[in-house]
């Protein structure tokens, strides 16, 4: 009988580790002049640098540099005044040079932390999770594998390589162990890395796409018997190409190995592979031999000390951090922390931060995109911001504040922007919505409902302020729904005396 | 004009229009062909491509353009060097008939310079060697004595100039690559300081080490094609980024009154030949004759420089040899559509490496395991440090330090082929030098009594002061030359067929 | 110091991709042991106060500018591969990575 995540988390304790790569957007190469574009032919993009022809030799970019040290600012870390970049040394196609230029024991960032909320059972909690190191390594090529794998296609294997993506910049963050999540190991390994995206979106030095791979995670996790006070033998997943996928992959390598303990099998440490249909891990290449990376300096490049003044001029451009910035503006636009929440999931704070900076009211911008709007994207499976623009949105608000939309009416014209019939002003004249503002036209529906409905009109006349609800009720029948109730309600009840 | 004339006669004959580059170059393979059946200096002649190179200047001479000093002089380039188009082995199996994309540094400055590249020359394998017996294209011979080695990592460049088939060379030196083969074929060599010369497209045995140099058969030939390669490339992130010092000018002062020169204790005694000592010692007597100081200085721990060389080498070669394994580019065996990218690199590296080569790549992917690190390639790293003061102390005494630049004359092929240890020993007196990153020069100072063959003369100058070993050694040898009545190469016998 | 075994230069050799026949491991592993032993001296001098050099210059921060220049064409980049395919490298079967 297997035990299920629920029953695994009584018994046992989880300790994450995680390693995120990012791959920089710089320009060229690590090392290198080379392009960096994404989607270009095959070996275009190639120089006797990145293709690790003999007697090419390496030469650092310098604004790689600086997004590594901004990343490592913005992750509360430590700058070394010396790092330098060591050889990793290992055999495999897609590296040209047969060893990874990266950096072993003088890396350039150090000891930072990263705090990330999750909701748990007793409210939202705040995890610290501490940054181990933040260093600067060179990407691989790619290979394609062709032939069959499944033994039923017979005829020649092969592997074709590309190596426009071998030396793009890859900065390498690692955590150090994080402990005492308990339950909530898989939330605080997604929240993490929602977190850190954040964070390198906002520094703009990666483009962070998961599915593209310029964010890759690496999630390490051991278990060991509540209250043992030891530590159990880890496992590393890769392929982990989602926020979901690293959350899954959390309670999948959980269950895995508690199941394994409790069958008295031992936990083997090994590279594993996350499989998305089944949120399952498979084990990776098998080695034999732990492999002996043999680091030492790289002999061809120099050391990198970064001056202090340097780093205080970085520090200062470091836009505001992402967790500050919603405490900002939930408290600016005074949302509750349930309707924040909601916001940040949807991932719709920034549209509505925009939709405000246009002008639009706060509460309503808010209530439009995550109402109305998302409740139509939800339905087509859509984006929010797919189906209609921050200006139009922004422009729907601004005439329901001046008054010339009532919400009712504003719904329709939202509708007809969607459906693409134009803008805000257009549907609204094709529709012909507009909000019956001219007060000589309200007047004259208003003094017709009056006289239709004279013993009404006495009654309110008499102090019998709801009676009024007829009349309004009236009025806006003859104008179509197209009146502004309170503007009529408003005029009525001043004709009326009250 | 004669192929036994100095590279900076045939400028002048070439400045003059006594001669042209097309002739001048033809000559030389007429040298070549006469020649090198017997001392296989060359792997492969590029007469296309030079004889197009010497057209080009012939014209623009004619057209009155103003050329670079050593415009339309021969060259020959030792085989490690990249030249685009042009077969580039470095001496190994598993480069053969390689054909770079891309020039290296020093090759785009000869070519902008209007330098003639006859070809490529022979070396041990990656530069892995002190007698070219290494060469997976069989040993190139001294033509002093063709049954000896002519040195090595480079003794196909220094055998092409002691042969005349070039008036200038390029080497490459690790340990005494450069130095060593100058010694024992009576030329001169230089290795600039580190960071002198541009390293990009010179196919790497010891990154922190390696250095490529000017080899010629005089010290002002040496100096001009110094200044010809020298400076400062951004494609080379350990390239000097100074002035390069006038070494020509250095050559021709012939003045050293009042210099200090530093004898190093350690470089002599037991290991050294007799007749190799003695005409050092001569040669030091000539300085003092010259107005110089001699000063008796101790660097105890080149002691241990040897022993650090061959922990450092190995263990960065180790990692620089690793990019041969026949996916990109390169010798490709075992592949037969079944086996498995991981067998068919092992099956290459097997074929395509020859004995010196795997014994040190071994030694280095030993020195840098983990667990043995610390012992080996980290203290090594230490002695370096140590080998470094001991060059600072001494250069406060002395403007430039002097040895014997070889234990030994050129010995016999065969002879120590079997016997690593006693190989390696033929860099005793050169590896100092490139564990410090300062410059050395060998240039020669007489034959040895017991063999009559020629013993090379080392100077060592401090960093970034190159010019000093230019400035000691053109007055040594005007002084030698003097003495001798002609130039050393006069004294060798004449190869059947040359010049 | 201990002497190094036939098993042990396997395992450089297999960490170098070198195939080697028994005979040449034997050799090589009493070579090993000479020149180790030749060379194990300079752990004499190598003491804790005595920084390591890994660069004879003594020359920090060499960079260069986030630029783009032209690559190498795609056939100048292939010009010396064994075996392409449609403009990649071609080469045997990868084993054991997805």
């Amino acid at each position: 009988m297997s035990l299920n995540y629920d029953q695994v988390i009584e018994k046992y304790e989880p300790t994450l580790g995680l390693e995120v790569h990012v791959e920089l957007n710089t320009k060229s190469k690590m090392f290198c002049s080379c392009a960096t574009e994404f989607g270009a032919s095959p070996n275009t993009q190639t120089c006797p640098v990145c293709l690790g022809l003999p007697g090419a030799l390496p030469v650092v970019n310098k604004r790689a540099i600086e997004s590594t040290i901004l990343i490592g600012l913005a992750l509360n870390c430590s700058i070394a005044p010396y790092s330098r970049f060591a050889r990793k040394n290992y055999f495999y196609p897609d590296m040209p040079k047969n060893f990874q230029t990266s950096q072993y024991d003088e890396p350039i960032c150090v000891n930072g932390f990263l705090d990330v909320q999750i909701q748990t059972d007793e409210g939202e909690k705040t995890f610290k999770i501490e940054i181990e190191r933040v260093h600067m390594e060179e990407d691989t090529g790619k290979s394609l594998h062709v032939g069959g794998s499944t033994g039923r296609i017979h005829g020649a294997q092969y592997s074709l390589l590309d190596y426009n993506r071998a030396g793009i910049p890859l900065v390498e963050i690692v955590t150090k162990v994080v402990p005492n999540t308990g339950k909530y190991a898989p939330q605080v390994a997604r929240a993490y890395v929602a977190a850190l995206r954040d964070i390198l979106r906002g520094l703009k030095v990666s483009d962070v796409k998961m599915e593209q791979g310029s964010l890759r995670c690496d999630v390490n996790l051991s278990l060991a018997q509540i209250n043992s006070g030891k530590l159990g033998t880890r496992s590393e997943t890769k392929n982990v190409n989602s926020l979901r996928s690293v959350e899954r992959a959390v309670i999948g390598e959980v269950i895995r190995q508690a199941n394994r303990l409790e069958d008295g099998e031992r936990i083997i440490q090994e590279t594993r592979h996350f499989l998305e249909e089944s949120g399952q891990t498979r084990p990776g290449r098998s080695k034999e031999k732990a492999e002996d990376y043999r680091y030492f300096p790289e002999p061809d490049l120099v050391p990198v000390v970064p001056d202090a003044k340097w780093i205080e001029e970085l520090k200062k451009t470091l836009p505001e951090k992402p967790a500050d910035r919603r405490k900002r503006l939930q408290s600016t636009w005074s949302v509750p922390d349930k309707e924040m929440a909601a916001m940040v999931n949807a991932e719709l704070l920034d549209t509505v931060e925009e939709t405000v900076l246009l002008g639009a009211d706060p509460t309503k911008a808010r209530s439009w995109w995550l109402g109305e709007i998302s409740r139509i994207a939800n339905d087509r499976s859509v984006a929010a911001t797919e189906l209609i623009s921050v200006k139009d949105v922004a422009q729907v608000i601004e005439l329901i504040t001046k008054g010339e939309l009532t919400d009712k009416l504003a719904r329709q014209v939202v509708e007809g922007v969607i459906a693409g019939e134009g803008s805000p002003a257009d549907v609204i004249t094709k529709r012909g919505l507009k909000v019956v503002s001219d007060d000589s036209q309200l007047m004259k529906a208003i003094l017709d409902a009056v006289t239709a409905q004279a013993d009404t009109a006495q009654r309110v006349r008499e102090g019998n302020i709801p009676a009024a609800g007829a009349l309004i009720g009236a009025v806006m029948k003859a104008t179509g729904g197209q009146a502004d109730a309170a503007k009529v309600r408003e005029l009525l009840l001043k004709h009326l005396g009250q | 004009m004669s192929v036994r004339d100095n590279a900076s006669v045939m400028a002048a004959a070439l400045n003059k229009k006594e001669i042209s580059a097309v002739e001048l170059t033809n000559q030389h393979y007429e040298q070549i062909a006469a020649v090198d059946k017997d001392v296989h200096a060359f792997l492969y002649l590029d007469k296309e491509g030079a004889l197009a190179q010497a057209e080009a200047v012939d014209k623009k001479r004619a057209a009155g353009e103003k050329l670079s000093p050593l415009a339309g002089v021969p060259l020959a380039l030792k085989d490690v060097m990249t030249q685009k188009g042009i077969p580039t082995t470095c001496g190994s199996k598993i480069l053969e008939g390689w054909r770079p994309p891309y020039d290296s540094t020093v090759v785009t400055k000869l070519k902008n310079a209007g330098v003639i590249i006859l070809g490529k020359t022979n070396m041990d394998e990656f530069a892995m060697g002190s007698s070219t017996e290494n060469s997976a294209y069989g040993p190139t011979h001294n033509p002093w004595d063709l049954t000896r080695i002519p040195g090595g990592s480079g003794g196909g460049s220094s055998a092409a100039l002691a042969a005349f088939e070039a008036p200038l060379a390029i080497g490459t030196d690790t340990g005494g690559s450069i130095r060593q083969p100058a010694a024992v074929t009576g030329t001169v060599g230089v290795k600039p300081t580190y960071g002198g010369v541009s390293r990009y497209g010179l196919v790497a045995f010891s990154s922190s080490l390696d250095q490529a140099g000017p080899c010629a058969r005089t010290v002002l030939d040496t100096a001009l094609l110094h200044q010809a390669i020298a400076g400062y490339d951004n494609k080379d992130s350990t390239s000097i980024n100074q002035a390069v010092p006038d070494v020509v000018a250095a050559a021709k002062k012939l003045d050293v009154k009042g210099m200090k020169i530093g004898v190093v204790k350690q470089l002599a005694g037991d290991g050294y030949q007799k007749g190799v000592e003695d005409k050092f010692n001569e040669a030091v007597a000539e300085l003092v004759k010259l107005g110089a100081e001699i000063v008796e200085v101790s660097c105890p721990n080149f002691e241990y420089a040897l022993a650090a060389y061959y922990l450092i080498a190995p263990s960065e070669c180790s990692s620089n040899l690793a990019r041969f394994d026949s996916m990109r580019f390169g010798l490709r065996v075992g592949d037969d559509g079944v086996k498995s990218a991981e067998e068919v690199m092992n099956l290459t590296r097997q074929a395509g490496f020859g004995r010196e080569v795997k014994r040190r790549i071994i030694l280095g992917t030993y020195a840098l395991s983990s667990g043995y690190y610390d012992a080996y390639y980290g203290s090594a790293q230490k002695v370096r440090t140590l080998i470094k003061q001991d060059f600072d102390a001494a250069f406060t005494k002395c403007d430039v330090l002097v040895s014997p630049t070889a234990p030994t004359t050129a010995f016999k092929i065969g002879e120590k082929s079997n016997d690593p240890l006693a190989m390696y020993l033929n860099d005793i007196a050169t590896i100092p030098v490139n564990m410090a990153g300062i410059g050395g020069m060998s240039l020669p100072c007489g034959l040895a009594a017991e063999d009559n063959l020629p013993v090379g003369f080392q100077i060592m100058s401090p960093a970034m002061k190159d010019d000093r070993m230019y400035l000691v050694g053109g007055a040594l040898e005007a002084a030698l030359l003097s003495k001798w009545g002609k130039p050393i190469l006069d004294f060798a016998p004449k190869l059947a067929g040359s010049k | 110091m201990a002497a190094i075994s036939r098993d042990e230069v396997a395992n450089l050799a297999r960490l170098a991709r070198i195939t080697m026949s028994d005979d040449e491991l034997d050799h090589l592993a009493g070579e090993m042991d000479v020149i180790l032993g030749a060379v194990a001296r300079v752990q004499e001098v190598a003491s804790a106060d005595v920084a390591p050099t890994s660069h004879p210059l003594a020359v920090n921060n060499v960079t260069r500018e986030d630029v783009v220049l032209p690559s190498l064409t795609p056939s100048e980049a292939l010009s010396g591969a064994p075996a392409t395919d449609e403009g990649r490298f071609k080469v045997p079967q990868i084993l054991g990575e997805e």
